[in-house]
């Protein structure tokens, strides 16, 4: 459990600068939970000096092959050394280089977040999990490289960052499930131990590319090396961390941990050794141009990263060595040199080499640590970053896959060091050289006291290790080597004179030839200025995500065009391309062997009738009125094909819903013109004509192909069950309220919504009929026929009863609470048709919502009763009644049902028509007046 | 008979049908009944889902009428699963809606209330033909729930949805016509037993008839080329029915995915495996629209629809392998992604309250004025939503990653999925960046009201589910491995409703 606390810790700490206020106490809080993370790993050093790797795991989620595993190899200590001590100096240190202004908390949270994911990354056994630290280290810088919000360079700096190590990740993930595939585990212990297998199989190739992608743009390698000089908009001690002892870090740290099972063959060579290489040389090269101080470390880090994934890449044992031990010398004195140049930033106002110079006379001391910093990073003798520059030196000279062109690897080397000479000489000499200090905005002084001492302390330890390597160092890298390598272990010593060879003499060229470079280093400006236009790989990315949303913007405007019509085609040709698929390569006969009953003459007669007006229906479809007349005689004779094919209630059905969809929709068209524009193309009416033909067409053939097919259904069981089991004689009847009663629930209940919906959209929609037409004439003279209101008075209570009748009979004969519902809604609204809303309105004063709300818990509470017997819901029964004078008479649950089904017919049709009627009935102004009384007709204040 | 199954049904419809008797009292009470409801649904749904996955399938017969003649419920994991998402986020949803979006217009809490009966009921029940009732009732409310508040957009954009809606409705009754006419039932296990069965000169009309299905359930689930109206209608609605229709598109991967295993699976003889040609590049092509369309996006709606696309797509993609693996990778997914897109309707509709000028546009404007809360349910949300460790997003994606791997189609449906990843980090991230970093200065004159924590809370309990999903994703994967087990083996679905000799057939039948 310990392990796995030195993560979780920092991770768990990240909000406990959330609870303090004062800026002091945060920066100690941070440093509390990091100092006892690396107590904890301290205390494991004595098992890792020994060669053991203590690890431990628990299960997690098994079918993603994720353990909460945690390891401590020796690699890893090293590593979670460096981010912990110089996390620990960094926490010091932004504590006095953050303004007052700057949220300290936010700063500390993100930053402990991200130290914990990196230490999470060494420390994991299983991939999975390292995964999640992987991509958790992407999240929080991110959030650290924006922390200025509100400088656009931040934005953009953090979001490519973001962009280009998330998407490697995603890459990077592809990799580890490919690799967890072939080695049947996730955990590294497995993994590491199984080169053969790897590297045998089919896929290692895309393994290896689909990682080295997530490791090379986190560590910022050739081509994607241009996110991190633009991360430098982040705050300086984020800079410092980030981008130089630990996220940039955590892709060469992926190099090296899968180096055991992914190096050694050529791929590898090729992939990583040229990658190395190109960085090295074109970062170091670009590094002598950056006017900025952090541009100038920036690049100088890519260029160092490059130098440690071709180490990697050369794949020889030594080489592994020389990686780990610069990966160690880098991170200290790129971590003090960032701190420095923050100091620099912080205490003069700038940290434009143009604008600095003479700074010595105030800031010795400074001075001196950074010169410190400088010799290490060009690689001075008694400076640590000589010790490992040599061994790299030295490796570059091996005979390597290149062959007869192998010699390109120690030019490459000698050129970058030569470059890296130069820029540390350009950067010491006009920072602190260079005539006397003019250009500043401030005063420059030495910085505090505090802010110094993490630098003062990593400068040291460079020139400590520089000196006493065997002593400093060594075990601890050789613990990482041991751990890296294994029974491959080279013999090495760190010593800081290795004799007279050739990797000196290239060391000596560099010194040399830096300082000429120097000198010379005019000419060079000139001719970079075309170089640096060219080789922006922002720009270039920008360009690229610009394109990417301006043609998907456009892409997206031409489909997604807002046009019912074009949808409604797609959604035709879908159905008729799906639809039809199966035939088109089908062998059997399209119709089956039924014989087909012959055509009487009134059967032909009222087919060619509906044929006739469907056609009509669409051809006069701009005429609305004709138009509709035209549909409303479909429907007659869909009816009366019911009634001819004996289905009586659905003829009845029909009928009824004909009547009320008609009323409908003449009240709809009361406030539309007369005649719809013409809007169609004439490609585009042949294609609709197309797809509507295709359409019918299909729906036609396949009532065919099923028709002429012998027929066997459950229906018998309906005829057969009716009276016995339904107690009614009426199928259709007993099929709707009790066989499937719970269908007809779900019907009533859809009526009911789409009353309460149109009543709504009518409530906040206040459309009003137009008083004139565009010639000015009045829109409407109707008033309320006298004739029929006289007529439809007394017919009112007539319907009703009749109503009443198809209700009662409808188990046993045709009718039912649907018809019946029908029918009442029908001879209500003829009321208001006749006499209008004024008159009708105070006399059928009932809400409607109300009626269609019981209708609706009738029918619930019926299907209910049910469970007082211990049956399941709705299920029916029935009993006969002898009753005085009526005689005989059935009492069936399901009637009950109907009522409830009675109720929502007639309340969801009354609400819409009403709501509808009211909204564009000729004496519309006055209703207002009646407001207040009926809260249905118009909108009433919020009652909230 | 176990009456429970029936309550996520039952108890929406008769809380609506009171939401309509109080239409003309007080708010407070229609509230109050309302998430008296959605609790009480929510705990049955717990309920269960904790007896799917102890005891085998149920089957609740309603009428008493035995199948295949009656009309039947089944509750197996898939539909237990699917309830319990649905009354969860629809409690949440009703939550934030009660804040204030129900004052804007009518009857929401009925309709609302009818909208959770729809939804749970094309879950459970066994019966296609009252999957299409349901299918109505969902359209019908939905509709209703897209037009509350009104405005001209949220108008044109519910017309759309309704009349592709209403369109599909008569497509569905034409399939169910040619089944029922060549088959002779509804019954779903029933239509499965027959399919085996049937004669090969009935193949092309049997299949006709299971894909213009298909193009239905398509429509629903907003497959390319039909998703067209989701957009519009998801971006335009309020920011509560958008986060509740997050599931609305997961009915039509359900219906796709319980159809095409039980009636068109394995074991369905002439039209076995009808859709498996066609589901995955479907699904992938809808993958690559959403991307396009993310890219697009200029308001944190829109994207929020588009991520919606996509999350359908991927689903179906890893759906269409029809590898029982896969699918249970797409059972971790499916909440996931469900919870996640809804709190990022309810997060851009926060965002839009205190941005004066800009709302959810991508320009900038003044900061939010709670920045921490808004930024951390904004991070929280795009972190879970691009795949992002540590949150869900992650595990399920690598889930679906390692289960479709051995397909034929894997360098396909990994390349889409990690650049759809990819493609919505960009996107995200961009929004993020412009939306909190980016500000004017603060103009004193126009502040902006506090959100209050009852406010936020859907939204925070909504992103708090992604690392739970983590941190318990043993238990739940293993749920989702049973699930997907019991999917791909319907028999067990077709003994539980008719008998073991019926499952025999099935059985049977998988070996030609």
């Amino acid at each position: 459990m310990i392990i796995a606390l030195i993560p979780l810790l920092p991770l768990a700490g990240s909000i406990i600068p959330f609870l303090f206020s004062s800026r002091s106490h945060h920066a100690a809080a941070a440093g509390c939970v990091a100092g006892v993370s690396l107590i904890l790993l301290l205390a494991q050093a004595p098992a890792v000096f020994a060669g053991q790797m203590p690890i431990h795991s628990w299960q997690w989620i098994p079918a993603i092959g994720l353990n909460f595993a945690f390891r401590i190899s020796g690699f890893g200590f090293l590593v979670a050394c460096l981010i912990l001590g110089i996390g620990l100096l960094i926490i010091l240190y932004a504590r006095y280089y953050l303004s007052t202004e700057d949220p300290m908390g936010r700063f500390y949270a993100y930053l402990l977040l991200f130290m914990g994911s990196m230490l999470g990354i060494v420390l994991s056994e299983n991939l999975i999990l390292l995964m999640m630290f992987w991509e958790l280290t992407s999240i929080s810088s991110f959030l650290l490289i924006g922390f200025w919000t509100h400088r656009a360079d931040a934005r953009q700096g953090a979001r490519m960052a973001l962009i280009i190590t998330g998407g490697g990740g995603f890459a990077m993930l592809a990799g580890f499930i490919l690799l967890g595939h072939i080695v049947g585990s996730f955990e590294l212990t497995d993994i590491l131990a199984s080169k053969e297998q790897v590297q045998g199989h089919h896929l290692y190739a895309v393994t290896l590319v689909l990682i080295l992608l997530g490791a090379f743009t986190k560590s910022a390698q050739f081509p994607f090396q241009f996110w991190l000089p633009h991360a430098m908009a982040a705050p300086t001690p984020v800079s410092a961390y980030l981008h130089s002892a630990t996220m940039v870090k955590a892709g060469v740290f992926m190099l090296a941990l899968m180096f055991p099972v992914l190096s050694g063959s050529a791929l590898w060579f090729y992939l990583v050794a040229p990658v190395g290489l190109v960085t090295l040389v074109f970062a170091a090269y670009m590094a002598m141009f950056k006017d900025d101080l952090k541009g100038l470390l920036a690049y100088s880090t890519v260029s160092h990263l490059g130098l440690i994934t071709l180490l990697l890449g050369l794949g020889s044992p030594l080489a592994a060595v020389a990686a780990v031990f610069h990966l160690f010398n880098h991170a200290m004195f790129k971590a003090g040199l960032f701190m420095l140049s923050g100091i620099i930033d912080h205490e003069a106002g700038t940290r434009d080499m143009n604008r600095l110079s003479g700074l010595w006379k105030y800031m010795p001391v400074t001075a001196t640590l950074t010169m410190a910093g400088c010799a290490a990073m060009a690689g001075i003798p008694m400076f640590n970053g000589f010790l490992s520059k040599e061994m790299f030196l030295a490796q570059t000279l091996k005979p390597n896959l290149f062959g007869d062109q192998a010699w390109i690897i120690p030019l490459g080397a000698t050129l970058a060091s030569i470059f890296a000479v130069a820029y540390s000489i350009r950067m010491i000499h006009e920072v602190f050289f260079n005539g006397p200090a003019t250009d500043m905005d401030k005063q420059p002084h030495e910085p505090s006291r505090g802010m110094r001492l993490p630098a003062e302390i990593l400068m040291a330890l460079c020139l400590l290790v520089g000196i006493f390597p065997a002593v400093l160092a060594g075990p601890m890298v050789n613990a990482a080597a041991q751990s890296i390598l294994g029974p491959e272990m080279p013999e090495f010593t760190l010593s800081l004179w290795h004799g007279f060879n050739l990797a000196l003499a290239m060391s000596a060229i560099a010194i040399i030839g830096g300082i000429v470079v120097f000198k010379f280093r005019r000419y060079l400006f000139d001719s970079h200025i075309w170089f640096s236009r060219y080789c922006d790989g922002k720009a270039i990315f920008e360009t690229v995500t610009d394109w990417l949303i301006q043609s998907g913007y456009r892409l997206n405007q031409a489909v997604f065009n807002s046009s019912l019509q074009r949808y409604m085609a797609l959604l035709i040709i879908s159905v008729i391309v799906l639809g039809s698929s199966p035939f088109w390569r089908s062998e059997t006969k399209f119709l089956g062997t039924a014989t087909m009953t012959a055509i009487d003459p009134v059967t032909f007669i009222m087919g060619i009738i509906l044929i006739l007006c469907a056609l009509a229906t669409v051809i006069t479809h701009r005429n609305r009125i004709l138009s509709i007349i035209m549909l409303g005689t479909v429907g007659l004779i869909v009816s009366l094909t019911f009634s001819r094919f004996s289905a009586p209630d659905l003829a009845l059905t029909q009928i009824s819903v004909e009547t009320v969809t008609i009323i409908l929709l003449m009240m709809a068209l009361f406030m539309l013109p007369r005649n719809s524009p013409k809007d169609s193309s004439r490609y585009r009416r042949q294609r609709d004509v197309l797809l509507a033909g295709l359409a019918g067409g299909g729906a036609g053939a396949l009532a065919m192909g099923i028709l002429t097919r012998p027929y066997e259904t459950i229906s018998d069981f309906f005829l057969a069950q009716s009276v016995p089991g339904g107690g009614g004689t009426n199928v259709v009847n007993v099929i709707l309220v009790d066989f499937r009663g719970f269908d007809t629930l779900g019907e009533i209940t859809v009526l009911a919504i789409a009353g309460l919906a149109i009543y709504a959209l009518l409530h906040n929609f206040e459309i009003e009929a137009p008083q004139t037409d565009a010639l000015g004439r009045p829109w409407t003279s109707d008033r309320f026929p006298m004739i029929l209101a006289n007529i439809t008075r007394p017919l009112l209570p007539l319907a009703l009863l009749f109503s009443a009748y198809i209700f009662l009979r409808g188990h046993n004969e045709p009718g039912g609470g649907f018809i019946a519902g029908l029918i009442t809604a029908a001879a209500l609204i003829l009321q208001y048709i006749a006499s209008g809303i004024v008159w009708t309105r105070p006399r059928l004063n009932f809400d409607n919502h109300i009626v269609m709300a019981w209708g609706l818990i009738v029918a619930l509470v019926t299907g209910l009763c049910s469970w007082v017997f211990h049956y399941p819901f709705l299920t029916s029964t029935f009993t006969y009644v002898s009753w005085p004078w009526i005689g005989k008479f059935e009492l069936a649950s399901a009637i009950v049902f109907d009522l409830g089904v009675f109720l929502v017919v007639v309340g969801s049709v009354m609400l819409i028509l009403v709501k509808l009627g009211a909204v564009n009935s000729p004496d519309a102004q006055t209703v207002s007046t009646l407001a207040q009384h009926h809260p249905d007709l118009e909108p009433e204040k919020e009652m909230f | 008979m176990n009456h429970l199954i029936l309550g996520p049904l039952l108890l929406p419809l008769l809380a609506g049908a009171l939401s309509v008797l109080l239409v003309n009292q007080s708010l407070f009470r229609q509230r109050l009944l309302g998430l008296t409801s959605c609790l009480a649904v929510t705990v049955m749904s717990t309920a269960l889902i904790y007896q799917s996955a102890t005891e085998p399938i149920q089957v609740y017969v309603l009428g008493d009428w035995r199948p295949p003649f009656g009309i039947v419920m089944v509750l197996d994991r898939l539909s237990a699963m699917m309830i319990l998402i649905t009354s969860l986020l629809a409690f949440l949803c009703l939550i934030y809606a009660a804040q204030e979006t129900d004052r804007q217009g009518k009857n929401f809490h009925a309709l609302f209330q009818f909208q959770i009966m729809g939804i749970n009921g094309a879950f459970l029940t066994g019966d296609i033909f009252n999957l299409f009732v349901f299918f109505e009732v969902m359209l019908l409310s939905s509709y209703g729930l897209i037009l509350h508040g009104a405005g001209r957009y949220r108008t044109r954009a519910g017309l759309h949805y309704v009349i592709l809606n209403l369109v599909g409705s008569s497509i569905f009754l034409v399939a169910v016509g040619v089944l029922y006419g060549l088959l002779g039932t509804l019954n779903m296990a029933d239509l499965a037993v027959r399919m085996t069965h049937a004669p090969a000169e009935n193949a092309a009309l049997l299949k006709a008839a299971g894909l213009i299905l298909f193009s239905v359930f398509a429509l629903k689930a907003a497959l390319l080329p039909l998703c067209f109206w989701l957009p519009s209608a998801y971006g335009f609605t309020s920011a509560p029915v958008a986060a509740l229709f997050a599931v609305m598109t997961k009915v039509g991967v359900y219906a796709i995915l319980r159809i095409y295993t039980l009636i068109f699976g394995d074991g369905a003889g002439v039209a076995a495996n009808l859709i498996t040609p066609w589901l995955m590049p479907i699904a992938l092509t809808t993958l690559v629209a959403g991307a396009i369309g993310l890219v697009a996006g200029t308001d944190l709606r829109q994207i929020s629809s588009y991520l919606v696309l996509m999350s359908v797509g991927t689903l179906l993609a890893v759906i269409g392998t029809f590898d029982m693996a896969a699918i249970a990778a797409a059972m971790v997914y499916l909440p996931h992604t469900t919870f996640m897109t809804a709190g990022m309707f309810l997060t851009a509709d926060m965002i839009d309250r205190q941005r004066p000028d800009a709302g959810t546009g991508l320009t900038p404007d003044q900061p939010v004025r709670q920045k921490t809360l808004l930024g951390f349910l904004f991070l929280g949300t795009a972190v879970s939503i691009v795949g992002l460790p540590p949150l869900s997003g992650f595990t399920a994606k690598v889930m679906m990653l390692m289960t479709v791997q051995s397909h034929s189609a894997a360098p396909w449906l990994w390349a889409l999925m990690l650049a759809g990843g990819l493609i919505s980090l960009i996107v995200l991230g961009r929004a993020g960046t412009i939306i909190f970093w980016k500000t004017l200065p603060e103009n004193p004159l126009h502040t902006s009201r506090a959100i209050s924590f009852v406010h936020a809370f859907p939204a925070l309990t909504l992103l708090s589910i992604s690392p739970l999903l983590v941190l318990l994703g043993g238990p739940i994967s293993e749920f989702a491995y049973a699930t997907a087990d019991q999917i791909t083996r319907p028999a067990q679905y077709v003994e539980a409703v008719l008998g073991l000799d019926n499952a025999v057939l099935l059985l049977q039948s998988k070996g030609g």
